[in-house]
């Protein structure tokens, strides 16, 4: 599927700044998710009257990493504005974000479009707090009641919001992984938290006004969203109806999206300076901030591609995340490359997500030594995979599951042993090999992979049944 | 006789602080001025003995203190006289209150005020207004109306208020005592439930200028927790040095048109003293004081409308009856909960920022903000101090203005552009009109609270205003 012409897709992303140990405005923990309802709030946090906020200069930091990390323009003074709406997650009646003067502006991503490459243009980045969480006593249309938990409430949250320069669905996860990925490369931001990113995104039809799918909570739900979007908005011009500006929701499990409000009832949030902080002046920080930035994914892609010879797939894939990056250049470091490349992106990583678990459950030292073992001939391929699943299920190294699983690589005779009774057991499928069925040698290197117990090399095996025949 | 708190500490020292606070207790509760919404009678006599048993030290040591019911104090229920906060008992002090409790001062309970401090009576008040205890049927002033008619009454040695457009001042004017609105960010603001923020300082009411700068050399000094917080200076230490040579300036535009002529007269009185006491005085102008009051109620009411979002009775307050959805509970609940003034004050807040407004209201209000706060660093620039009345006129009746929010509001015009500018401005005693007390506002440089003090304290010690009392005290 190739991106369309009329599809115009904007993103905003809300991105809990969750490595940080303290909230935006208190001293409360950050580390909440395990915790009792309200059990993560003060004074502050809580809206209390007379309670005020302090900014947390860690969060601004890290908004000002993220912010040239996306190519922005760092303001020089930058300025918290209160936001005022009324509901029930917001204790003090507005939220602290910023307006005028945001932290980061103009920025760029380039993104590997659907068709080539494509400049995603950054309007913004700025940051605000997070509001608490309503929970609703059964579902959200039958609830009698809902509870409010405000332990997240004042979570240090950074919006970064796009040019409407995505051309489809596809294109919007793209960026999304794209942006999830330098998050992950500063350091600012753990993914695998409840609500830790959370899209509001526009799509639009040229030509047409556009919708706004608010409050997203996964990347395939993005994708989603959209591609509906698209459906309904091209159904109804079809029919000759316009499309109006309104809010949608995304409901996850119809894989819809329904209207919340028109632009008419769009709320006036009333926006002015938050008198309770002072202006900031960041300009100073930049520079420092700027020489502490890490290698980008972009950046270590393309030294990879260099620097170990491996092709860009493999380079992608491997510095996707910074941990599997880091744990490619250490095992790089002690095995070919290449080698290495191939199994930690196409082998390591697959039974890792099969498990839903991280690489660190892996150590760089057994990926070496399976590498080796591998070199030397000592193992099979297919034993590889079985020595890598096993240590993940059960632990144990290397050598040990070599060992406890017979899996070393069977001696030569034995190969020839089996290739011998093999060929002269399978009667049938070595005379359909003689009449030209290539297909019937697969059958009989079954049988010696069978009467080895897998221990010997597939294309080995191969080899040694088609001399066998000949010979005979 | 005057109890200066010095004098004070001594007697407590020596005698009972149980028995002074009984005694001030039993007068309170005879009392007609109804100063206080609530008495922290157990915790304070509580607190009381255990210092007649073994008495600490500190600057307010054993010295009980009353309390606007604005600031936060832990334990003790605090409800901006509004009767949407019925029932709300903070989890926390405010940082005035933590400060007081270190240098040893009992909080003895929480004076009544004008409804989130909007006022220059009391008269807003959910309990009913303060009264004068110079004319039981006039207004004690505003907002911090309690702490003025509970110090000036005898019923507390000294009391803190906050000064949003002058309700410290005000109230310290009408009631013949000392009030202090200090620069902007010099008291930590944490724990004061915020009218407007830009605007308000807490500060010490109290009998004499001394008491003054003790209190605010307790109470001042940086806070982390306020992010406008700034270093304190030293007030005590200078406070009786002479002020030969001191010049003052005399803004044209604080005289004249709307001035009761005994105001006039009084204040002029005071800057002939003032000269005789070694300091010159030369007309100065504000030129756009004009402006003061629009832009003042302007910010305020803009940021009060922000600031009073928080109460929807979800998570402490007012509740009503059986819950329905969110907009109809909370909606319920700010109906009945807020009053009149508080309501009004709201509205215009919320117009004014209003998309299509903010530019020609809040944005105008603010530029006129930094002419204001020009017009004062370059008056100041030249003179040392600022000399005017503080309130136009001596208190009024109960009942007479209130249906006049207009003429109410008129009363800040001396005090509401000092908080525009953040200056530190003091009311000192000055004269009477009748029975009336007059209010002489001296007004300082940034962060000059030290010389603001001296000044009052030589003008204090020159004349005998502050010795007088009222009947019922």
């Amino acid at each position: 599927m190739a991106a369309y012409n009329d599809v115009i897709v904007g993103l905003e992303v809300h991105v809990q700044l969750n490595r940080l140990k303290s909230k935006m405005f208190c001293g409360c923990s950050t580390a909440y998710h395990d915790a009792p309802p309200n059990s993560h709030t003060c004074p502050v946090c809580l809206g209390l009257p007379g309670s005020l906020p302090v900014l947390n200069r860690r969060a601004v930091e890290s908004g000002i990493k993220v912010g040239l990390a996306l190519n922005c323009r760092i303001e020089e003074n930058t300025l918290f504005y209160r936001k005022n709406y009324y509901y029930p997650d917001l204790p003090k009646g507005f939220q602290i974000s910023q307006y005028d003067f945001p932290l980061a502006t103009m920025g760029q991503v380039l993104i590997k479009g659907e068709d080539g490459e494509r400049k995603i243009r950054i309007t913004r980045a700025h940051l605000e707090e997070d509001p608490g969480r309503l929970v609703h006593a059964g579902t959200i249309d039958k609830a009698k009641y809902t509870m409010v938990d405000y332990n997240r409430c004042g979570m240090p949250l950074l919006e970064v919001v796009t040019e409407p320069d995505m051309r489809s669905p596809k294109e919007a996860r793209i960026f999304l992984d794209k942006l999830k990925s330098i998050l992950d490369y500063l350091d600012v931001f753990d993914g695998t938290l409840e609500g830790a990113m959370r899209v509001d995104a526009n799509i639009s039809l040229k030509g047409g006004d556009r919708a706004e799918v608010k409050n997203i909570s996964s990347f395939k739900g993005v994708e989603k969203a959209l591609s509906y979007e698209i459906t309904r908005q091209r159904n109804m011009r079809r029919r000759g109806m316009e499309v109006i500006q309104e809010t949608r929701h995304y409901d996850e499990l119809r894989g819809i999206t329904v209207s919340i409000r028109s632009k008419v009832e769009a709320h006036d949030y009333r926006y002015f300076p938050e008198p309770d902080l002072v202006p900031l002046r960041v300009a100073d920080w930049v520079p420092n901030i700027r020489a502490s930035l890490p290698e980008l994914p972009d950046a270590r892609r393309e030294r990879f591609r260099e620097e170990y010879g491996i092709a860009d797939d493999h380079a992608k894939s491997l510095t996707s995340e910074i941990k599997v990056a880091d744990f490619f250049e250490s095992v790089a470091s002690r095995a070919p490359p290449k080698l290495a490349a191939v199994w930690i992106a196409d082998v390591l990583k697959g039974e890792l997500n099969y498990r839903d678990v991280g690489i660190e459950q892996f150590s760089s030292d057994d990926m070496v030594e399976i590498l080796q073992l591998l070199s030397e001939g000592r193992i099979s391929d297919a034993a590889a995979v079985s020595v890598i699943r096993e240590i993940l299920d059960h632990g144990g190294s290397p050598a040990q599951v070599v060992e406890a699983l017979g899996l070393a690589k069977a001696g030569d005779d034995v190969v020839l042993q089996a290739v011998r009774s093999a060929v002269s057991d399978c009667v049938e499928a070595v005379s359909d090999y003689r009449k030209g069925n290539e297909r019937a040698l697969n059958f009989i290197v079954g049988q010696v992979m069978k009467g080895t117990k897998g221990r010997a090399d597939p294309g080995e095996a191969h080899r040694l049944v088609i001399e066998e025949i000949e010979r005979l | 006789m005057i109890a200066m708190l010095s004098g004070l500490k001594k007697d407590l020292a020596s005698g009972s602080a149980e028995e002074y606070l009984e005694g001030l207790f039993e007068r309170i509760e005879k009392s007609k001025l109804n100063a206080f919404n609530t008495l922290s009678k157990e915790s304070a006599l509580e607190r009381a003995r255990k210092f007649d048993r073994s008495p600490w030290g500190g600057l307010l040591a054993g010295v009980p203190i009353a309390i606007k019911d604005g600031i936060s104090t832990k334990g003790i229920e605090t409800t901006c006289s509004s009767s949407i906060l019925r029932g709300y008992i903070p989890p926390y002090d405010a940082h005035v209150i933590e400060r007081l409790k270190a240098e040893g001062a009992i909080i003895m309970g929480k004076t009544n005020m004008d409804e989130f401090a909007m006022g220059t009576s009391t008269e807003t008040s959910c309990f009913g207004p303060s009264r004068n205890p110079w004319e039981i049927d006039r207004v004690p002033g505003g907002s911090s109306g309690g702490s003025a008619a509970a110090v000036a009454g005898g019923e507390a040695p000294c009391a803190l208020g906050s000064d949003t457009g002058g309700s410290v001042r005000c109230p310290a004017s009408f009631c013949g005592i000392v009030g202090l609105k200090p620069t902007y960010g010099l008291v930590s603001r944490y724990g004061l439930i915020s009218y407007a923020n830009s605007l308000e300082q807490i500060g010490p009411l109290t009998r004499t200028v001394e008491d003054s700068a003790l209190l605010l050399e307790v109470i001042s000094g940086n806070d982390p927790r306020d992010s406008t917080s700034a270093e304190k200076g030293q007030y005590l230490a200078g406070v009786r040095e002479s002020i030969a040579g001191l010049r003052l300036g005399v803004p044209r535009e604080y005289f004249g048109e709307g001035v009761d002529p005994s105001v006039e007269k009084a204040v002029w009185d005071a800057i002939s003293v003032l000269e005789e006491l070694g300091a010159s005085w030369r007309e100065v102008s504000l030129p756009h004081t004009k402006y003061a009051l629009a832009a003042y109620y302007i910010i305020a009411m803009s940021e009060a409308s922000s600031n009073l979002a928080r109460f929807d009775g979800l998570r402490y307050g007012k509740r009503m009856g059986e819950d329905r959805d969110w907009h109809t509970t909370f909606s319920k609940v700010r109906s009945a909960g807020f009053g009149k003034e508080t309501k009004r004050r709201i509205l215009l807040g919320t117009y004014a920022l209003s998309a299509g407004y903010y530019g020609r209201y809040y944005l105008k209000a603010l530029q006129v903000r930094t002419l204001i706060k020009e017009d004062f660093e370059r008056s100041l620039a030249d003179v040392d101090l600022l000399v005017s009345p503080t309130m136009p006129f001596p208190a009024f009746r109960i009942g007479e203005r209130i249906d006049d929010p207009l003429s109410l509001y008129m009363a800040d015009v001396f005090t509401v552009p000092i908080n525009l500018a953040g200056v530190p401005a003091i009311s000192v005693p000055c004269g009477f009109a009748g029975r009336l007390p007059i209010g002489l506002q001296l007004i300082g440089r940034h962060f000059e609270e030290d010389l603001l003090l001296r000044a009052a304290r030589s003008f204090e010690e020159a004349t005998p205003h502050h010795l007088r009392m009222p009947e019922v005290a």
